[in-house]
């Protein structure tokens, strides 16, 4: 061992603070808008909340509970999130298999990739895009949020890949047997997936929960709106329409502001009660994903 | 080719049969739907009456009195943040790397992963709040020092940093990750056998842990360049206003706004192929570069 001299010490200690200070950083905007969110208009008002909620109330997580189009919003997103993550997983799953597979057992293989990665390289656009799912009568369904994002290609890639690195044994010892593509996916190749499957699925519920564009242009009626979009159009426009200010100033524990907080806090929640237990899923997703190939 | 292994092959082929149809209707229809980009688009006629006007809806691009801006506007942010996005995570990647404890390491690398995973309608409306030049805390915080009230949001000058800067907090952990993965992969006997030779810390950072992360630092590089033409578009939507139109307004919330606020279909799709067309060279290129320096390949 060599002895740790004073400068290496030195380094040490400041990289330490650094670290720290910076992962505080981080989420301190979180913790002062979540302070925000639990205390009253006054105190919002006057800018006394920095990192801790004055005069404590829950009186804007309550409004925001009882406000219909934040149910509705809840709702349809967690429609989204169930209906997209299930088409999504079986697309994924049934596309990456046969291009798993070698040039000799499945000819078209390099077409069909091609086919895939086209569409990565070379995108129609908003417009085009819209008219599309316009001219399918998809606007105001469920199905708009669902349909055009179910070819994740990278996912695709992904999993392909771990597919292809496998064993090959145990596949061909149940081909021999009588086993038939279908059985081999479901049987073997899944099970066999399962860490890849576990973080391919966190990021596409994770995607599904947090989108909100496509729900603010394919939804005509606000209360086909996910709750981000939802939330998009009142936090980020507040238009009176949707919060009135009236309605507002008649709960003097409730501003504007303390209730916008609470919103935020109660459309992250989700991510932020899994993140914790699941973040090693999160961080070996990344992982295998950078070393494909 | 045989017939007994056409027959093999059918379960495959059934089974990305879906995906195809899914891709083709949602993917390479709207592709040649870009033909509007040609045409005096009306949505009551169609794409098959609409007029063919050749490449007058480019040239009212061109002459639009903002497009040059705007372009440069998106290249700006683009490459700062891409710049941003190499150097950031590199550095905390080698700082976290220099760290003994575990346990330590996996709680940073937690916390600073965790904003990639909210949308940017939840961040913007963190921001909004916390960059309030009224009552946002970071204005009060540089009160403190006696700074003036910055309008981060609103202030032109201000609004292409911060969009940088809170890109930064957004996807910095995330390319960090990426970075340290490629840190264990050094073979540790290297640090073993320069401890011996007599180097020090920073000759075994020179010598063995960045030529270690070369091929990685070369492939994220490469692969940015096709996002010179990206600048965030859910993030300058959730973050912009007519105030800072001038250094914040970028090629894809022009498109959404002449194409989705004003129905310019025609020109709207025009603007969004120059982008696409552009992208598309980038890319291309792009992955030829890496290919022939990092040894990297789509699939």
């Amino acid at each position: 061992m060599h002895k740790t001299s004073i400068s290496r010490k030195l380094f040490l200690t400041f990289n330490y603070i650094l670290l720290t200070v910076t992962a505080i950083v981080c989420i301190l905007p979180l913790i002062n808008v979540l302070a925000i969110s639990f205390s009253s208009s006054s105190a919002a008002a006057a800018g006394y909340v920095k990192l801790w909620p004055v005069d404590f109330t829950v009186a804007s997580y309550k409004y925001a509970l009882t406000k219909n189009e934040f149910l509705t919003g809840f709702f349809v997103s967690g429609k989204r999130v169930l209906l997209g993550y299930i088409v999504n997983m079986l697309i994924t799953i049934s596309i990456a298999y046969p291009l798993s597979k070698e040039k000799k057992a499945l000819g078209m293989r390099n077409v069909y990739a091609w086919f895939f990665i086209i569409t990565m390289l070379f995108h129609g656009g908003l417009i085009p895009t819209y008219m599309t799912i316009k001219s399918l009568g998809l606007l105001d369904t469920i199905w708009a949020l669902v349909l055009p994002g179910a070819v994740p290609v990278f996912n695709v890639i992904l999993l392909m890949n771990f597919f292809r690195n496998l064993p090959k044994e145990i596949e061909e010892a149940a081909y021999i047997d009588g086993a038939g593509h279908w059985r081999v996916l479901w049987s073997i190749y899944c099970p066999l997936s399962k860490p890849a499957l576990a973080t391919i699925s966190l990021f596409v519920l994770v995607g599904h929960w947090n989108s909100w564009f496509d729900g603010l242009i394919y939804m005509n009626s606000p209360s086909n709106y996910p709750l981000q979009s939802y939330l998009q159009t009142i936090i980020i426009e507040v238009d009176p329409s949707i919060v009135s200010s009236n309605e507002l100033l008649d709960m003097s524990e409730i501003s504007n502001r303390t209730f916008k907080s609470a919103q935020v806090f109660l459309a992250a929640f989700p991510v932020l009660i899994i993140y914790p237990f699941l973040q090693k899923y999160f961080m070996k997703g990344l992982v295998l994903g950078s070393v494909k190939g | 080719m045989g017939i007994k292994k056409k027959l093999q092959e059918i379960p495959l082929h059934l089974m990305i049969l879906p995906g195809i149809i899914l891709t083709v209707i949602f993917s390479y229809v709207p592709i040649m739907g870009t033909v509007i980009a040609f045409q005096k688009f009306v949505p009551s006629k169609g794409i098959f009456n609409s007029k063919w006007i050749g490449f007058d809806n480019f040239r009212y691009m061109l002459d639009m009195p903002n497009f040059t801006s705007v372009l440069w506007n998106t290249i700006f942010i683009a490459v700062l943040k891409i710049i941003a996005g190499l150097i950031v995570p590199i550095i905390f990647a080698l700082l976290l790397n220099e760290l003994a404890g575990a346990f330590f390491k996996r709680t940073i690398q937690t916390v600073i992963y965790f904003p990639y995973f909210l949308s940017w309608v939840i961040l913007g409306g963190i921001l909004i709040d916390i960059l309030s030049p009224s009552s946002g805390i970071v204005n009060e915080f540089l009160g403190v020092f006696g700074i003036k009230p910055i309008f981060f949001l609103g202030d032109d000058k201000w609004f292409p940093y911060t969009l940088v800067l809170t890109d930064t907090w957004k996807t910095f952990g995330y390319g960090t990750i990426v970075y340290l993965a490629a840190l264990t992969g050094i073979d540790q006997s290297l640090y073993e056998a320069a401890t011996m030779d007599g180097a020090n810390r920073w000759k075994q950072m020179f010598h063995i842990t960045l030529p270690g992360m070369l091929p990685i630092i070369t492939l994220m590089t490469v692969l940015s360049l096709g996002n010179v033409l990206n600048a965030g578009f859910e993030q300058v939507f959730n973050l912009y206003s007519p105030m800072v139109y001038s250094t914040g307004d970028i090629i894809d919330t022009l498109v959404y706004r002449i194409g989705l606020v004003d129905a310019q279909y025609g020109v709207a799709t025009a603007v969004g192929l120059f982008k696409s067309l552009i992208s598309f060279v980038l890319i291309v290129l792009s992955n030829k570069l890496a290919n022939k320096y990092a040894g990297y390949r789509v699939f």
